[in-house]
């Protein structure tokens, strides 16, 4: 018989270390924040300029062509050139901003830059590339139409957002395939301005040369343009069960969403806690129940997502066909628990644990760093706020947390979808709750 | 154009019971990762038992000599670190990345599985369970799921090592018994089959006694012999295809076999430049041609490797292109343009500049991968174990920068069609 071994306590933990930042506003009210992380010779960029309210097909496509040349360089040519700097930018637009990403190595920063600043002034919108773009585009949306994660998603912000402009987030193909030329040049030079952007340099440069090379390039950029902003999202309805049909799946894909709060609400930190317990990383409640105990579905999940006119929390799972039903009481179940019992010690103590470190692991690559700097950024936020947001999550007491489960977690004030083989689930789903079909343009 | 590198320090033994060591220390941020490299594959799981390597992965994570199920999962993200393991043809990787002041403890938790993982019957029927279900999300309830990086080795391979379907069939997975995992444990999983590899937060020495204190007396038990999976070249083109119910849009890829990348790493890494060449960005050969200028695809990529990792893996493999069409797009046609481009870069060779650019991109790409300690311990000890020296990783940028026209040249003259085995997707879902 071997002796039992004692898993070995941790040694004393580490402050979290902030990278040193340098942050400077240009005339032209561009925001440009850097942070050092001399790691390997590569600098890492995220751009975010708010984009709300646009129309979504021609933000789309001027995202996937605004990188198609300017008066200077064709887009083989800009793509050269990013290349010759081991670097390369891309763009996406989501109903908030307008992302523009990108690295090089670092001693290509100063062209990096050069180069965006160049499309940012100068995007010409060639009929070419965009009658060649806009096609891609639309069969790329055709592929995801396909896709079960993607029509789960579109029918749950459906019910989510009802009116509100986060409720449709893609285009349809043939909306996408009339885009014409002009009306991207025209939402370019409407929308495409600096101010309220802001610009994240993270890498192996001095954060003060990051600033001044980020002034030299983008100085220039027009800083006209209009400042729009959108409602808040509207409270969820909870409602029947969504029901979309997708004939054949093998699986059904659940999804719930909840009301959530923003970073700076007095409830955030309690709440990433609460929802950590539920299903938000593996050693949760979500995860134990519905995989490791009953087999279910290989990546249950919840998480909290903030966009600028309101939070969430969304529960997903993918389920095989025949546990669709007890997939989601067991999903439902854990919702319950949550909200008519307290929170356990053990389990708090080991969410706080992860929450708390993992803020270490985000600092300490290049391009995590870059996203969090960025997605903070969105809630006007900077690094420092992450110490306060440890300390709360490290004194979070079980009655405090107990108390924010109860208020954002209720699977009464939940919206709930299914997608999947109607024809087979849904005989057991209405024996759970109250079904509706989903509209069509909202299942396959 | 300068080619920037790496020289991150690297210490690496052997312990008594053959588990070779490999320590990268970096103090610059309070984190550590660990990675345990086990020399066993999809290539090495026995006939009637497809998938069976990722299964065991998954048992894995089901409790070890000192540890019940959920333990790990709880230990891991109690200290505030992430775990994961992944199942790649030639080797399975386990790891943690946490904060450094649990580095004993996922070192515990790695030489405890490595030890013995405790697996029941009532464990295994679980992770089939689970198994089944990451299939169906990742390949059977999708378009072009496993496209093609299951679709395209039965149609290239003729022997069942190379050819099978490394997720498994649900026949083969639920007839896994719990005394097939116990030989495979035994046969696989020897101390002296497997790397660990450490990067991050720590001094190097106190790594040291901490690694012989949790692994010194993991008993030694001799490693398997890996066989030879050598398969000869085609000689003639091979063509498959396979209808896709929720494909909306006809795709294909193509493969041409490549030189052994361990024997022969010298003639192997043209081909890793040469599909950048092709597909890397608008003004790559193949996107340019086309994606801007035939649109006769909406996108087209390249590499190396069936898994996309062209320095972790063994022979045999090859150099694939993978591309999806329009509606009605004729795949005959993409392929003979394919060869034009091919031979127009044989003939004429590379453009002023051209090759710079590329080279700067495949450079910055391999630092980026060894910014996270995470990607650092995970390269460093799988080239250590299937190259026998962990350094090899700083050395990856000036081998690439030494890699001359002339072998990118003769690299596209071998991509003949003759050589060449390709699956297409024909779509049968609604457009």
């Amino acid at each position: 018989m071997t002796t039992m071994r004692e898993v070995p306590a941790l040694a004393a933990a580490r402050k979290l270390k902030l990278p040193r930042t340098a942050e400077r506003t240009l005339a032209n009210g561009l925001t440009v924040i850097a942070a050092r992380r001399p790691a390997v010779p590569l600098v890492e960029l995220r751009l975010r300029v708010p984009f709300a309210r646009t129309n979504v097909a021609r933000g789309m496509v001027l995202a996937e062509t605004m990188l198609s040349g300017t008066s200077e360089l064709s887009n083989v040519e800009l793509s050269s050139e990013l290349q010759r700097i081991g670097g390369g930018l891309t763009a996406a637009v989501d109903p908030d901003r307008l992302l523009v990403g990108g690295n090089s190595l670092s001693s290509g920063l100063g062209r990096l830059l050069e180069l965006l600043g160049l499309v940012l002034s100068d995007a010409t919108y060639p009929a070419g590339e965009v009658s060649a773009e806009r096609e891609r585009l639309a069969d790329q949306v055709r592929v995801a139409k396909t896709q079960p994660a993607y029509l789960a998603r579109e029918a749950l912000n459906h019910r989510m957002y009802g009116r509100h402009p986060y409720a449709r987030q893609t285009a349809e193909p043939e909306q996408l395939a009339a885009v014409r030329p002009g009306a991207l040049r025209t939402l370019h030079a409407e929308r495409v301005h600096p101010a309220g952007a802001t610009l994240i340099l993270v890498g192996d440069v001095p954060p003060g040369k990051a600033l001044d090379a980020a002034e030299a390039a983008l100085s220039t950029w027009n800083g006209g343009g209009k400042s729009v902003e959108l409602p808040a999202v509207p409270p969820i309805e909870p409602g029947p069960l969504t029901l979309a049909d997708r004939p054949g799946s093998v699986q059904s894909s659940l999804r719930m969403g909840l009301g959530a709060v923003g970073r700076t609400h007095p409830d955030h930190s309690a709440l990433q806690l609460a929802n950590l317990v539920y299903g938000g990383y593996f050693s949760s409640r979500l995860v134990e129940n519905i995989r490791e105990a009953k087999g279910y579905t290989y990546s249950p999940r919840s998480s909290i997502e903030h966009s600028a006119a309101g939070s969430s929390v969304v529960v997903s799972a993918d389920v095989a066909t025949e546990v669709t039903a007890p997939a989601l009481v067991e999903t439902w179940y854990e919702l319950g628990r949550l909200v008519s019992t307290p929170v356990g010690a053990d389990e708090l103590e080991q969410a706080r644990q992860y929450g708390v470190g993992t803020l270490q692991l985000s600092l300490a690559t290049q391009s995590g760093l870059a996203g969090l700097m960025s997605s903070l950024s969105g809630s006007g936020l900077r690094l420092d706020w992450l110490t306060g947001h440890a300390e709360r999550m490290a004194s979070a007491s079980v009655e405090a947390v107990t108390e924010v489960a109860e208020r954002y977690f209720a699977p009464a004030n939940a919206a709930t979808v299914v997608l999947g083989d109607a024809s087979v689930i849904e005989p057991s789903l209405t024996r759970l709750f109250p079904v509706t079909r989903a509209e069509s343009g909202h299942g396959e | 154009m300068r080619i920037p590198t790496t020289s991150y320090p690297v210490e690496q033994y052997t312990l008594a019971n053959g588990l070779r060591v490999v320590l990268a220390p970096d103090r610059s941020a309070p984190v550590v990762a660990v990675a345990v490299i086990y020399d066993v594959g999809i290539r090495s799981e026995p006939e009637g038992r497809t998938g069976f390597a990722h299964l065991f992965e998954h048992l894995m994570f089901q409790g070890s000599e000192n540890l019940e199920k959920l333990a790990h999962f709880r230990y891991v993200q109690g200290s505030g670190g992430t775990f994961n393991g992944s199942t790649h043809l030639d080797y399975t990787d386990y790891y943690q990345f946490l904060p450094s002041n649990a580095l004993e403890r996922a070192l515990f938790l790695e030489a405890d599985r490595m030890r013995r993982p405790k697996i029941t019957e009532e464990n295994l029927r679980n992770q089939i369970d689970v198994v089944s279900e990451e299939i169906r999300v990742n390949v059977l309830n999708r378009p072009y799921g496993g496209f093609p990086w299951l679709r395209l080795p039965p149609v290239m391979f003729d022997t069942f090592p190379n050819a099978h379907d490394g997720y498994g069939s649900f026949v083969d997975l639920n007839a896994a018994t719990v005394a097939d995992a116990e030989d495979f444990f035994t046969t696989f999983y020897a101390a002296s089959n497997a790397t660990l590899a450490l990067a991050g937060d720590f001094d190097v020495a106190e790594a040291q006694a901490l690694v012989e204190r949790h692994f010194g007396d993991v008993p030694a038990r001799p490693g398997p012999v890996r066989p030879s999976f050598a398969e000869p070249d085609l000689s003639a083109e091979r063509r498959d295809s396979y209808v896709d119910e929720r494909a909306p849009l006809p795709a294909f890829a193509s493969a041409w076999r490549v030189p052994d990348p361990i024997g022969d790493f010298s003639a192997y890494l043209p081909y890793v430049v040469l599909a950048e060449v092709l597909t890397d960005g608008d003004s790559s050969r193949l996107v340019e041609r086309l994606v801007l200028k035939d649109r006769a695809v909406t996108g087209i990529g390249g590499y190396v490797g069936f898994m996309g990792e062209p320095f972790e893996v063994r022979d045999p493999t090859a150099m694939l292109l993978s591309a999806h069409l329009p509606p009605g797009g004729r795949i005959d046609d993409v392929l003979g343009t394919v060869d034009e481009e091919l031979a127009r870069l044989a003939t004429d060779g590379l453009v002023p500049g051209e090759l710079d650019g590329i080279k700067a991109r495949i450079v910055a790409q391999l630092l980026r991968d060894l910014d996270p300690v995470l990607g650092r311990a995970l390269r460093m000890g799988t080239i250590a174990q299937q190259r026998g020296d962990a350094a090899l990783t700083n050395d990856l940028p000036r081998l690439i920068g030494e890699v001359s026209e002339e072998s990118i040249v003769a690299a596209a003259a071998s991509l003949r069609p003759s050589r060449r085995a390709t699956v297409e997707v024909v779509p049968g879902g609604a457009a």
